[in-house]
């Protein structure tokens, strides 16, 4: 648990974390775009221009995901044409996206974020309203749990080694 | 000991907390009252049923073997646009986990700095620029949310549905941003369907009256044929109106990228020199961009496997003594609202507890509000003052 070099074992504990949430950019409309403004808890972890190069990259990827052009058109009259059963067996554009955003994520966590103690999740987890970084507070000095340690995050970590019942039972 | 409460797979649609039914294991998903969707497939499938039945043999002989074809052709494209708009999920937003609500309870606080007690506290907005206009988002007090711009909370459903349109009764769901496309292309095929129906029954009745002269025709013909041609020509004509009216009304929304909703509301309606933040300023761009734009991905995953595999991982390993001080407090208060079934575990994930609880929580409250209180009558206002404004329009 010291020093989360497994993204698996990251992801496992990220409930333990503090978070810090990116918002969404609506200057320039409704479609998906996050703010790259650098928040500060995490001045201390990483450079500005990386996760800045993160998100605008993210931004990129939406903006390809949400373009309206020959390609959309194409892609909406054919499913028209089809009464949507197209789409059964064919992935939308944005689908292809969205795989890649996934893959994207995996990577930065693996290169970046995971050893600097830090994991994003993919913002289709959070119905696209936030980019979530957890940021695990026992990086670097590997001897405090991650229980013990989070302590800004309020009531929903500290009830985390509760009595929850019900959480996952076979309903 | 988790691993033993775990029996089978539990998916995602299962914990949603809105009021919404779900089929076929989370592929379908619908409003829970969903009487006039009944009526709506009873009335397109019958009134066609009819028509080809007993109109068509005719037609077919005498006029043109296309016109049953065609007309088949429409109904199957109607019946397409109205099972995906009713099953597909309208955009819903899911609701905030606690460590996002907490996050943004904390904003709202150091937004609002100290409220004296006693003093209401002032209402929760934030003020965004979109296109150089601001725009209030509203805080949603129960997805926990600043809504996005141009995002509702749906009282029939209970969920905050992204470009929230309206709720059709009609089609037992939400329109919103992933359906809007399959509802305008529904009640525009099913307004062609209309009159064509409409237009072919009043072709048969005059085709038989100039073969044998239109008394006889109506004696003639047998009792049920002459019945049918009237029941059909009774429902297409009311149908006529109301579906035209409506498809006229959201061609005419689609053209200014507005929403029921907004239109409804006066959002822009030119007061306060409010525009329209969202449109292109081009009737053509604004069609295309919400027939022919990208197809949104629901954000739900409702078929995705509820993770719950995490406790076992961690909380073995974590001292439960560190943090017991501030657990009893959140356990009392819970317990009495899980029922007998859930085993109480000791062992599990900050998130999917809390989630579940305020799951229970939300979802008991509301139960037992709506039991109490008989459903409202929107639904049928809601369409009711859509169409009366397409018949304005």
């Amino acid at each position: 648990m010291r020093h989360f070099h497994n993204l698996h074992e990251m992801r496992h504990s990220a409930s333990l974390a503090n978070k810090v949430f990116i918002q969404r950019d609506y200057s320039q409309g409704t479609a998906c775009r996050f703010q790259t403004k650098f928040p500060l808890e995490l001045n201390s972890r990483m450079e500005q221009a990386l996760f800045e190069e993160t998100v605008k990259t993210l931004n990129s990827y939406y903006a390809e995901a949400e373009k309206i052009g020959g390609q959309s058109y194409l892609e909406g009259c054919l499913a028209c044409a089809t009464a949507y059963v197209i789409f059964l067996c064919l992935e939308t554009r944005y689908e292809k996206v969205l795989k890649k955003i996934s893959g994207y994520i995996q990577e930065q966590n693996e290169k970046i974020f995971a050893p600097r103690g830090l994991l994003l999740t993919d913002p289709i987890e959070r119905g696209m309203r936030v980019i979530e970084v957890s940021v695990f507070e026992d990086h670097g000095s590997g001897s405090s749990t991650p229980s013990s340690s989070c302590h800004s995050s309020g009531g929903s970590s500290s009830s985390s080694n509760s009595a929850a019942p019900g959480a996952g039972d076979a309903r | 000991m988790s691993a033993v409460m775990i029996t089978r797979k539990v998916r995602k649609w299962e914990k949603l907390p809105g009021k919404n039914t779900f089929c076929c294991d989370g592929r379908v998903m619908m409003a829970r009252q969903k009487g006039v969707f009944y009526l709506t497939l009873f009335l397109i499938v019958g009134t066609c049923a009819l028509f080809f039945a007993f109109e068509c043999p005719y037609l077919a002989i005498h006029l043109s073997p296309t016109i049953p074809v065609f007309a088949a052709v429409l109904f199957l494209f109607v019946m397409a646009m109205l099972l995906r708009t009713s099953f597909s999920d309208p955009g819903v937003l899911p609701r905030a986990l606690p460590e996002e609500a907490s996050f943004i309870e904390m904003e709202i606080e150091a937004a609002n700095g100290n409220v004296p007690a006693g003093q209401r506290p002032p209402p929760r907005i934030r003020n965004v620029q979109i296109n150089n206009q601001i725009v209030k988002l509203k805080y949603c007090y129960t997805c926990k949310i600043f809504r996005p711009p141009r995002a509702s909370h749906c009282s029939i459903c209970d969920n905050c549905v992204d470009r929230f349109d309206h709720h059709c009764p009609w089609v037992g769901n939400c329109v919103g941003k992933r359906n809007y496309r399959f509802f305008y292309l529904f009640t525009l095929s099913l307004s062609v369907l209309t009159i064509y129906i409409f237009t072919f029954d009043i072709v048969h009745v005059v085709m038989r009256s100039v073969d044998s002269g239109f008394l006889n025709a109506l004696k003639e013909t047998p009792g049920t044929y002459s019945l049918t041609t009237v029941l059909e020509v009774l429902v297409c004509f009311f149908t006529l109106w109301s579906v035209v009216g409506l498809t006229g009304f959201h061609t005419y929304l689609i053209s200014l990228n507005q929403t029921t909703n907004e239109d409804i509301k006066g959002s822009w309606s030119g007061k306060n020199r409010v525009q329209n933040p969202y449109s292109h300023k081009n009737i053509m761009k604004n069609c295309s961009e919400i027939l022919c734009g990208p197809t949104y991905p629901s954000v739900l995953d409702r078929r995705g496997v509820m993770p719950d595999d995490a406790p076992s991982l961690v909380t073995p390993a974590t001292p439960s003594s560190t943090s017991d001080s501030t657990v009893p407090q959140t356990t009392k208060a819970t317990a009495p609202l899980i029922p007998n079934e859930h085993t109480p575990d000791d062992a599990k994930p900050s998130i999917a507890a809390s989630t579940e609880i305020s799951t229970s929580l939300t979802e008991e409250g509301e139960e037992s509000a709506a039991h109490k209180v008989p459903p409202l009558a929107s639904p049928e206002t809601d369409a009711e003052a859509s169409i009366a404004k397409a018949a304005a329009h």
